[in-house]
């Protein structure tokens, strides 16, 4: 299978799904990972969604509550972020993922390396997470992805 | 002018952020019967970009869009009828 395999993801088609490495853990990318996910599951397509790394954190239970976090080099608005998002009643990330959820096929997966690395177990994470997987099961998605992105 | 629109229920998505507004018509076309309209008020931009095309996709029909002003516009979407 390996011999012919370039000929095959040549010919392949794109599957109608979009896949997410979310490597973050900042408020602000987890918003526009979250926007990104529903945007796609609204425009029919199917989402999936690998946490690695500062992902898998941000979805231990309970965190993103207190998640404030916005990228480094972002740092001075981290308290405007949350301030608009009040004053202006936006969705936090965990509901809009909800919201993906309901209207689309959405589909939640931790990296197990990250998993281990810092002892984090299944049921430490949000509900939302539907499994633990490792790397090739995420590429073997990605591979038939019409749209991949690393956030 | 033309034939007036019976409009089922409007949704009040005015202050809801993108894609808040398309989600709230999705959701809202979704309890909604075959045939029946759908009207929805947003003041996001980006509604007059992403609404038309949902409707398009998921196979709905564009009735209208109306400028309400002061950066509003009211979408009014007619449930798609399965043949």
């Amino acid at each position: 299978m390996f011999a012919n395999s370039g000929q095959e993801s040549a010919t392949a088609p794109q599957a109608n799904r979009m896949s997410i490495v979310l490597f973050s853990g900042t408020a602000d990318k987890l918003m526009a990972a979250s926007i990104m996910a529903t945007g796609a599951a609204a425009m029919g397509m199917d989402v999936e969604l690998f946490l690695t790394t500062w992902g898998v954190m941000a979805f231990r239970k309970g965190d993103y509550r207190t998640n404030t976090r916005v990228s480094a080099d972002y740092a001075e608005y981290g308290s405007v972020m949350q301030e608009q998002m009040a004053a202006k009643k936006a969705t936090s990330w965990m509901e809009n993922l909800e919201g993906a959820r309901e209207i689309g096929h959405v589909h939640i997966a931790a990296c197990s390396h990250t998993m281990e690395l810092f002892d984090i177990k299944v049921e430490d994470l949000e509900p939302i997470v539907d499994e633990v997987i490792g790397v090739a099961a995420f590429i073997e998605q990605a591979r038939n992805s019409a749209i991949s992105l690393f956030i | 002018m033309s034939t007036p629109i019976t409009i089922n229920r409007e949704i009040d998505a005015r202050g809801s952020h993108c894609p808040g507004p398309l989600m709230e018509l999705i959701r809202g076309l979704k309890s909604a019967q075959e045939g029946e309209v759908i009207a929805v008020l947003s003041s996001d931009a980006g509604s007059k970009t992403d609404i038309p095309l949902w409707v398009q996709k998921a196979g709905n029909e564009m009735v209208a869009i109306e400028d309400l002003g002061e950066g509003v516009s009211r979408f009014i979407v007619r449930k798609h009828v399965r043949k």
